[in-house]
């Protein structure tokens, strides 16, 4: 499959801080690429290179065979960005950002009415087009920076934590309508820290802190290779130390949730075998015992660890 | 093709002058400085003294078309870098040097509105305009000379805060105003700092197309005018390439 994004090599420094450490990855055309990483961990300022706003110190990057800084416009061209922050212009009504938009990207008046028509009618706001965008809610402002980005019907569409602080309804529109502009052929490159969005969205996703990619793999490939992190979560009719259980052999770790008690292993088999010798020497009885494949947040939370301490 | 690109360029910056007229024009640093400001400081000038009519008219344009045209431009970036809009235009396919001329053509058009009223009065109270084409011609290049120093102006420091660049604009602007003979004729050692600065030339070519005399020749007064013009765009967008860097940061 042929890439839509190509990072090789990728550095940022701000004096002393590195928010972008020599990074390389690539992201197959009509794929969902998610970029997951804690705040600070140098996903903004990826995006803010990839869609030319700053200059990398060095390493190079192409958006569908385009050179970012040796054809900046080319790129520009054929990407869209919604920001973390909203940014369109709140003095100018709904209708003006999308025309303004339409122009700056060279789009024939027609088409950019006819668009503009179309997305606001579709994301609900058609009724407020003539209205200045500084009285809209953050929900509606942030799905007219949708409007905006679909515009110009991007090959491939730039989204930095898009949902991110928005009610329910709001965030699974824009969800739907990443899924919908990507089964259209669109390629999505998000940035988000909601691991659930990712899991949900996401063909693959790349983990990144400190500026430095700790892995690139499907959500599902993710969950599996940590196997250490698969459990045992048991509950008792008596209760019972977490302490206690983590004397069992093949146990990594124990964590009370509730009045259950969570075995982390990479062998729950032997775990589960302990468990049951563990109930008859104490005379308990077991109330509920289920095996647990890691989620994805237990596989975030241990890589970036391991990446913190390199 | 390059010269398609060009235009295509240049089109892309008329829409963001469109943008900036209508969002920039009402804004508080743009209609003191742009307006009230000349409007005090020709009261300051002219009243209680006797001062015929033809050089009331000379300073209250050159001041209205100076403020005016210089009043947008200083504004538009840092506020613009303060809203994270400055970001949304850079993310586009629109050249920086396309941004700024977008920027000049805003202050330069509002430049050219303002400037019709000071006009308009001074044929209203009866002032002979004996070369009106020149004069047009003057005031279209004066405003875009002052809309080409006014982005200039904001190019640095690259602060997203509007009042500091207002403050430095100012200091610059103020001086200019009294080593330019806008009211009070400049003579001797004086002409020498006096050409350091446009809005001279342009307070000349005024004179001469009103009073029938000037200090320099009408040519001398166009050429330095597009020299300034040429100076203060190309520094403008130089300037402004090496500092986006650190105002998006």
């Amino acid at each position: 499959m042929e890439s839509a994004i190509e990072v090789k090599d990728l550095a940022k420094n701000y004096g002393e801080i590195t928010a972008v450490d020599h990074i390389s990855f690539e992201v197959r055309k009509g794929e969902i690429f998610g970029f997951l990483g804690p705040n600070g961990a140098g996903k903004t300022t990826t995006i803010r290179i990839l869609t030319g706003v700053i200059r990398p110190d060095s390493g190079t990057a192409t958006i569908m065979g385009y050179n970012v800084l040796k054809e900046p416009l080319k790129a520009k061209q054929i990407i869209s960005v919604v920001p973390e922050m909203a940014n369109a212009y709140i003095d100018l009504t709904a209708w003006q950002n999308l025309m303004l938009i339409g122009e700056l990207y060279g789009v024939p008046k027609k088409e950019r009415q006819e668009t503009a028509r179309h997305l606001l009618k579709e994301f609900g706001l058609y009724e407020r087009r003539n209205h200045l965008v500084r009285g809209f809610s953050k929900g509606m402002k942030q799905k007219l920076i949708l409007c905006m980005a679909l515009m110009t019907e991007p090959q491939v569409l730039f989204l930095d934590e898009p949902t991110s602080g928005l009610d329910v309804e709001s965030a699974r529109l824009i969800r739907d309508t990443i899924r919908r502009y990507n089964e259209d052929g669109t390629t999505v490159f998000l940035s988000t820290h909601n691991m659930q969005e990712a899991n949900k969205l996401c063909d693959r996703i790349a983990i990144i802190n400190y500026g430095k990619i700790a892995t690139v793999d499907s959500p599902e490939n993710l969950r599996m290779e940590s196997s250490s992190l698969k459990s045992v979560e048991v509950s008792f009719n008596k209760p019972v130390l977490a302490n206690e259980l983590s004397k069992i052999l093949n146990v990594t770790e124990t964590k009370k949730i509730g009045d259950k008690i969570r075995l982390y292993t990479n062998k729950p088999h032997n775990v589960i075998n302990s468990l049951m010798d563990y109930t008859r020497s104490k005379s308990l009885m077991i109330v509920s015992l289920n095996t647990l494949a890691p989620t994805l947040e237990d596989v975030f939370i241990k890589l970036t660890k391991e990446h913190g301490k390199d | 093709m390059v010269e398609q690109q060009f235009l295509e360029q240049l089109k892309r910056a008329f829409a963001i002058a469109k943008k900036d007229l209508r969002i920039y024009y009402k804004r508080g640093p743009v209609v003191i400085f742009g307006l009230i400001m000349p409007l005090f400081l020709f009261l300051a000038f002219s009243i209680g003294r006797s001062m015929p009519m033809e050089q009331l008219f000379t300073g209250l344009l050159g001041m209205t078309i100076f403020f005016s045209s210089m009043s947008i431009g200083p504004a538009i970036v840092p506020f613009e870098a303060r809203s994270g809009t400055l970001e949304r235009l850079v993310s586009t396919p629109v050249s920086i040097w396309a941004i700024f001329i977008g920027d000049v053509t805003a202050s330069f058009i509002y430049g050219l509105l303002i400037s019709t009223v000071p006009v308009t009065i001074g044929l209203f109270l009866g002032v002979n305009i004996t070369h009106f084409l020149i004069l047009c011609s003057g005031i279209i290049l004066a405003a875009f000379c002052f809309a080409s120093f006014g982005i200039l102006l904001s190019a640095y420091p690259p602060t997203d805060v509007p009042s500091t660049v207002m403050m430095i604009s100012n200091l610059v602007k103020f001086p200019l105003i009294f080593i330019s003979g806008v009211f009070i004729p400049i003579h001797g050692w004086g002409r020498i700092i006096a050409s350091i600065s446009p809005l001279t030339y342009f307070i000349d070519l005024v004179n001469y197309c009103i009073q029938g005399t000037s200090y320099y020749s009408v040519i001398l007064d166009f050429a330095a005018l597009t020299g300034f013009t040429l100076l203060f765009l190309i520094a403008a967008v130089k300037i402004h390439e090496k500092t986006l860097p650190e105002r998006l940061h």
